[in-house]
C-alpha cells in the first residue's frame, strides 16, 4: 500500500511539475491543482497510513491520527479558493493580455540552422 | 487582563474589515475613508500597549480557546512579534491615510482588503504554530493578490499572474514541508517542535533536514532571496505606489519566518540539525545584495529602484539572520524596522514625483519638474540619506551596528565589502536620479494649472514616515535596547519552550 500511495504522490507532483513548467494559463491551473492534490494525499500520509481504524480516541486499542484529517481539509478549502482566484486572474490576461501566455508574449520558437540557410 | 490583547492585532483588523464591507461605509465613501483610518489608528495603538506590556514585562502565551499548547494553537507575543505586529499596523494607518485622497476609489474594497493584510500578517507574525503560520500567509496573500490587481493595468496583470503563481507553488512547497515535519516530530507546536527536533535519531534526522529546507525555499520566496527574487520588482514597480508601500513589509514575513524557524527550531539545540541553513542563507544572501544593488543602478524609474533596495535590504537582512548571533539579530531587528519604513517611504514619494511630472512619470530622465519643489525633494532628500546610511539618520546607526555585529562573529572579509560597495551603488543611484528628477529639465514650461498639488494628506503621510527615522536616532538608546531586548527572547531558548509548553509539562 505504502509504495502505491508515495508512487501515485510522486507523479501527480511530476505532472503537476511538468504541467506548470510549460507556461501557458491553463496547463498551469491544471498542474497547480495536481500539484495540490499531491500534496494533499502526502499530508494525509504525515499521520501514517492505516486502514479500518477510527479517528476518535477510546473506541478502539488502534486509532488513527485525526490531525493530519484536520490539515487536509484546511489546505482542501484553501486550495480551492486560491485555484479559483488563479482561473479568474488568467481569463483576465487572456483579455488584456491577448494571449495565454504567464509573460504576456509568446516565445517564437528559435530559428533551425536549416531554416536560416534557405 | 493583559492576556487578552494577544488576539487583537490579529481580531481587531478582521472586525474592521468586515465592518467596512457593511452599511453605512460600504455605500458612503467617505464614512469607509474615516472608519480606516480610525481603525488603523486604533489598532496601531493597541499593538503598541501590546508591545510595550510584552516588552516590560515577560512575553504572553495566548492559548486560542484555551486548547493547551502543544495540542492547541497558541499565539505567542514575545518583544519581536509585538513590535513587528505594531511597525505592520503603522504601516496600514500611513497607506490608509494616504491612499484616502483617491487612490482607494480607483479600484473595488481597497480599506478592507488593506486590513485583511493587516490580519495576516500581524497572525503571521504572532503565531506560534507552523501550521497556522501558513494559514496566516494564506490570508495575507490571497489579500495581497486582490490588493495587486487594485487599479490594475495591463503590466499589472501580467506581473500579478506570475505573483499568483509562484506563491501558489509556495504554498504547495509550504505545506509538503510541513507535512515532513508533522511526521517526523509529530507536532506542528514551534516551541514543541524545537524541542522534538533535538531528539530525533536515525533516518528521521534526514527527513527533517529535508522538511527545514523545503520550508527555507518557501521563506526565501516570500522575501524574495536570490534565485526567487525575480516575481518582486515587476510586481512591486507596477504595483499601486500606496500597496506598494504596504507590501513592504510582506518580504519582512519571510525574513521574520526565518528567524523564527532558524533560531528556535534549527538554532544550537537541535542536535545534528543545528545551524543547518546557516551557509545556504549566508551565501544566498551575499548574492542577493549584489544583485539587487546592480538592479538598483540599472533602475530606469523611481518605483523599479525602490523595489530593487527592498532586494538589498532583504540581502542585508538575511545575512544578519545567517550569522546567528544575538548581536546580529539585534542589528536585523533596527535595520529592518528602519528599512521597512524608508521603502514605504520611497515608494509614496514615487508616486507624488511621478503626478507632478506629467508624461514622464517617475522614469529618471530629464522633464519637467515637480510642483512642489521644497516638499517632495527634502522628503526625497531625507529618505535618501536614510537609505543610503548618512549619519543624521536611522540608516547610519543600523549601518553602524551591523558591520560591527559581523564584525564581531568574524564575517567581515566578506560581508563589508559586498555591503559597503553596495551601498555605494545605491549612493551613486540615488543621487544620480534625486539630481536628474529635481534639477535636469529639457522643457521650459510654467506649471500649468491642471496638475494638482499633493493633498496635505499625502504628504503628512509621507513625512511621518520620513521623521521616524529622525526620530529613531534621537531615541537611538531606547530603540537599540528595544532590538537587543527582542533578539535575547529570540535567542533565549530554554526560557521560549518552556514559557509556550508549560501546559504540557
Amino acid at each position: 500500500m505504502e509504495l502505491l500511495y508515495s508512487s501515485s504522490v510522486g507523479l501527480l507532483v511530476a505532472c503537476g511539475v511538468f504541467l506548470i513548467l510549460r507556461a501557458r494559463t491553463f496547463p498551469v491551473v491544471l498542474g497547480l491543482t495536481m500539484l495540490s492534490y499531491a500534496v494533499n494525499l502526502m499530508l494525509f500520509a504525515s499521520g501514517r497510513l492505516s486502514l479500518n481504524q477510527a479517528v476518535v480516541l477510546g473506541t478502539r486499542e488502534a486509532y488513527a491520527d485525526p490531525l493530519p484529517q484536520a490539515l487536509v481539509l484546511t489546505a482542501i478549502v484553501i486550495g480551492f479558493a486560491m485555484t479559483a482566484f488563479v482561473v479568474i486572474l488568467a481569463i483576465r490576461a487572456r483579455a488584456d493580455l491577448g494571449n495565454d501566455h504567464v509573460n504576456g508574449i509568446v516565445p517564437t520558437p528559435k530559428p533551425t540552422k536549416k531554416g536560416r540557410k534557405s | 487582563m493583559f492576556e487578552h490583547l494577544v488576539a487583537l492585532p490579529v481580531l481587531l483588523p478582521m472586525l474592521a474589515g468586515i465592518v467596512m464591507l457593511m452599511p453605512p461605509c460600504g455605500k458612503n465613501v467617505r464614512v469607509r475613508r474615516i472608519v480606516s483610518v480610525l481603525m488603523s489608528g486604533a489598532i496601531t495603538l493597541i499593538c503598541g500597549l501590546l508591545f510595550f506590556t510584552v516588552s516590560n514585562d515577560s512575553p504572553i502565551v495566548y492559548a486560542v480557546g484555551n486548547w493547551q499548547a502543544p495540542f492547541g494553537i497558541v499565539l505567542v507575543a514575545d518583544p519581536l512579534a509585538s513590535l513587528l505586529t505594531t511597525l505592520t499596523s503603522f504601516l496600514a494607518f500611513i497607506c490608509a491615510l494616504y491612499s484616502v485622497s483617491g487612490d482607494d476609489e480607483k479600484g473595488s474594497f481597497f480599506h478592507p482588503l488593506l486590513h485583511f493584510l493587516v490580519l495576516g500578517v500581524n497572525g503571521a507574525f504572532l503565531t506560534g504554530d507552523a501550521f497556522n503560520l501558513f494559514v496566516f500567509f494564506e490570508v495575507l496573500l490571497i489579500a495581497s493578490y486582490s490588493l495587486l490587481m487594485h487599479n490594475a493595468d495591463k503590466h499589472t496583470t501580467r506581473a500579478a499572474l506570475q505573483y499568483v503563481i509562484m506563491n501558489l507553488v509556495g504554498s504547495a512547497v509550504f505545506l509538503i514541508a510541513l507535512g515532513i515535519m508533522y511526521g517526523v516530530t509529530g507536532t506542528l507546536n514551534m516551541a514543541d517542535m524545537a524541542v522534538k527536533v533535538g531528539q530525533l535519531t536515525g533516518d528521521d534526522v534526514y527527513l527533517a533536514k529535508i522538511g527545514g529546507l523545503l520550508l527555507l525555499v518557501v521563506f526565501a520566496l516570500k522575501a524574495a532571496l536570490l534565485p526567487l527574487h525575480l516575481w518582486l520588482p515587476s510586481t512591486y514597480a507596477s504595483a499601486t505606489p500606496v500597496v506598494g508601500a504596504m507590501f513592504a513589509i510582506m518580504t519582512k514575513v519571510g525574513v521574520y519566518s526565518m528567524m523564527r524557524v532558524y533560531t528556535l527550531i534549527f538554532g544550537e539545540h537541535a542536535g545534528e540539525l543545528s545551524h543547518m541553513a546557516q551557509s545556504w542563507l549566508w551565501g544566498l544572501a551575499i548574492i542577493t545584495i549584489v544583485v539587487g544593488a546592480l538592479g538598483v543602478l540599472a533602475s530606469q524609474d523611481l518605483r523599479r529602484m525602490s523595489a530593487n533596495l527592498v532586494i538589498v535590504s532583504v540581502g542585508t537582512l538575511v545575512a544578519l539572520v545567517a550569522v546567528q548571533t544575538e548581536e546580529a539579530t539585534s542589528a536585523a531587528i533596527y535595520y529592518m524596522v528602519h528599512s521597512t519604513i524608508v521603502s514605504a517611504a520611497l515608494f509614496l514619494l514615487a508616486d507624488l514625483i511621478s503626478r507632478q511630472r506629467g508624461k514622464v512619470l517617475d522614469r529618471i530622465t530629464a522633464g519637467r519638474g515637480v510642483n512642489q519643489e521644497k516638499v517632495l525633494g527634502l522628503a526625497f532628500l531625507f529618505a535618501a540619506l536614510t537609505v543610503v546610511g548618512m549619519p543624521p539618520f536611522s540608516g547610519f546607526v543600523s549601518k553602524l551596528w551591523l558591520l560591527n555585529a559581523t564584525f564581531e562573529a568574524n564575517h567581515a572579509l566578506v560581508f563589508w565589502p559586498v555591503y559597503l560597495l553596495a551601498s555605494f551603488a545605491v549612493l551613486v543611484a540615488l543621487s544620480r536620479a534625486g539630481a536628474t528628477v529635481f534639477w535636469k529639465r529639457t522643457v521650459k514650461e510654467q506649471c500649468n494649472s491642471t496638475i494638482e498639488n499633493a493633498t496635505s494628506k499625502q504628504v503628512i503621510a509621507v513625512w511621518l514616515l520620513i521623521l521616524v527615522s529622525p526620530l529613531l536616532v534621537i531615541f537611538a538608546g531606547m530603540a537599540t535596547e528595544v532590538s537587543i531586548d527582542a533578539a535575547k527572547w529570540l535567542h533565549n531558548y530554554d526560557a521560549m519552550t518552556n514559557l509556550v509548553l508549560k501546559g504540557a509539562n
